[in-house]
């Protein structure tokens, strides 16, 4: 065996090793979490302060980013559907458009960046202040106190954001298609139910707990195992934005392949 | 009474505790010794739990610490009070409420009158100010952190008060006046205390029994007499720093 060959081995087993390690550590957080689940003293009131946070502190963005996006894929659809299919189809388009994909996905990559970055910077900076240590310490549960609350919050939360997107990307498409196109009310109506199927809201929602879990998982999980101080911090910030992006990509295709397989 | 026995730890390829073995009796204030950097915070977090051994056992009142479940460990940890060297106050949260989180019995915790009058006394107990509960942490001095974080630690009336370099950052005025609270405390509760400390003359002031932990080991514990008559090249040369003049025994 070449010294290429075993160096290549060696990549994919020690990167093997480390992504179960993780896995690992993740599994025994979430097993916390839901041990001291009876612990609902502790956790709601912690609950309704994150969701009141994550709710009204990230309504302004995603409604502004889905009301962009529903614009922008109205405007897209006239130049590339013009001509090519009757008008109406292109509410048809603009609405599953919005529905299906980029509600809740642009809405996940917001969260990822804003409640994902918040969170993961907040625990991190607790662990490294041993503030997370003195919880323990006066026998209270991290997970009742930090974990659940944010996770919870995160799965009320995030799929009642995905919807007021949903409403707000197809607010904003058929007020720029009304604007550009010679389109009724009638017609964009009638172009948007000839294409809905009652699933599909289903779908933008299953899509959306998906996301908050990615979201709030990945991010308590990185701040909780922060280490070396500030810089520690930083990398855990970062690495759960990312981690938690990628994951809701990843998801993003899976969920379509096993969910919108005709 | 705490016991370790051949307690080992490692993190990575850094071997922190290799074998160490002490003994902390009832009603006893013991200052752990030891340059910086050796282990001995780890020490103490393997008391209440914090940090497992990789071998070795770790003994609270009879109860191994590495082998409770967490319910065995939560009631544990309520009879211990800890002093983190730092503080590790909520950010989030006034002193009030900081102080209040050390009141282990849910009941009492819950009930509103109670904890204000559990506060106040602990706030009083530590010399601060009743108008200071309403100031978040980041307002606080140094000095005031520390008081409020033993403040924190006493609160849930413990068997044993645990204290991270409760003097460590501090100028010699507010060094001196922790080093008296400590005393007073363990005097008026009458708790079983372990300090850890690099401050020889502190620990000299507070503690009935010192230990001094270097290289990974307990390499000498007894009481001060028997620290100034160490033979024990470790110590006198950790000793000679603050006590110039002591006649080690030849």
């Amino acid at each position: 065996m070449d010294a290429q060959t075993l160096d290549l081995r060696r990549f994919v087993g020690r990167w093997t090793l480390n992504a179960l390690s993780h896995v690992g550590r993740i599994s025994l957080l979430m097993l916390d979490a839901i041990r001291s689940l009876s612990e609902w003293r502790v956790w709601f009131p912690r609950t309704m302060t994150e969701a009141w946070n994550i709710g009204v502190g990230s309504l302004f963005i995603v409604l502004l980013i889905s009301g962009f996006a529903g614009a922008v894929t109205a405007l897209q659809a006239r130049y590339q559907f013009t001509g090519t299919i009757p008008i109406y189809f292109l509410a048809g388009v603009v609405v599953e458009s919005i529905v299906l994909e980029l509600g809740p996905v642009l809405t996940g990559l917001v969260l990822a960046g804003r409640i994902g970055a918040r969170y993961a910077a907040e625990l991190g900076t607790m662990r490294v202040t041993e503030q997370i240590d003195a919880l323990e310490s006066l026998g209270r549960s991290p997970g009742s106190h930090l974990i659940v609350p944010r996770v919870l919050a995160g799965f009320i939360m995030i799929p009642v954001l995905v919807i007021l997107a949903d409403v707000m990307g197809i607010f904003a498409g058929w007020f720029s298609m009304t604007m550009v196109l010679p389109i009724s009310n009638e017609d964009f109506t009638y172009g948007a139910r000839s294409f809905w199927r009652p699933f599909d809201a289903t779908y933008s929602v299953i899509k959306a707990f998906f996301f908050a879990g990615s979201i709030t998982i990945v991010a308590c999980y990185m701040g909780f195992n922060t280490q070396q101080g500030a810089e520690g911090v930083g990398r855990a910030t970062t690495g759960a934005v990312v981690s938690s992006s990628v994951l809701i990509l990843l998801l993003d295709v899976l969920l379509a392949n096993l969910l919108l397989s005709t | 009474m705490i016991m370790l026995r051949d307690v080992h730890k490692r993190f990575g390829s850094q071997t922190v505790l290799d074998g160490v073995n002490l003994d902390v009796q009832e009603g006893e204030t013991l200052a752990l010794l030891g340059p910086s950097g050796t282990g001995k915070s780890v020490l103490l977090k393997h008391i209440i739990g914090l940090i497992r051994p990789d071998s070795g056992t770790v003994v609270v009142d009879d109860e191994h610490v590495g082998k409770l479940k967490r319910k065995q460990l939560a009631a544990l940890r309520s009879r211990i009070g800890y002093v983190f060297q730092n503080g590790a106050l909520f950010d989030s949260m006034n002193v009030l409420e900081n102080v209040r989180l050390g009141i282990t019995d849910g009941d009492k915790y819950r009930n509103d009158e109670y904890a204000t009058q559990r506060v106040a006394e602990c706030l009083k107990l530590v010399n601060l100010a009743p108008e200071v509960v309403a100031k978040f942490p980041a307002e606080l001095s140094g000095g005031m952190r520390k008081r409020v974080g033993i403040a924190r630690a006493i609160a849930g009336s413990p068997k044993y008060l645990l204290y991270d370099e409760p003097t460590s950052g501090l100028d010699p005025v507010n060094a001196d006046v922790i080093d008296s609270l400590v005393k007073r405390l363990d005097n008026e509760l009458g708790v079983t205390s372990v300090m850890v400390t690099h401050d020889v003359r502190g620990a000299f002031r507070t503690a009935d029994r010192l230990a001094l932990l270097t290289g990974g080991k307990i390499v000498q514990q007894g009481s001060q007499e028997e620290f100034l008559k160490s033979r024990n090249p470790k110590v006198q040369e950790f000793l000679e720093r603050d006590f110039p003049d002591a006649t080690f025994a030849a």
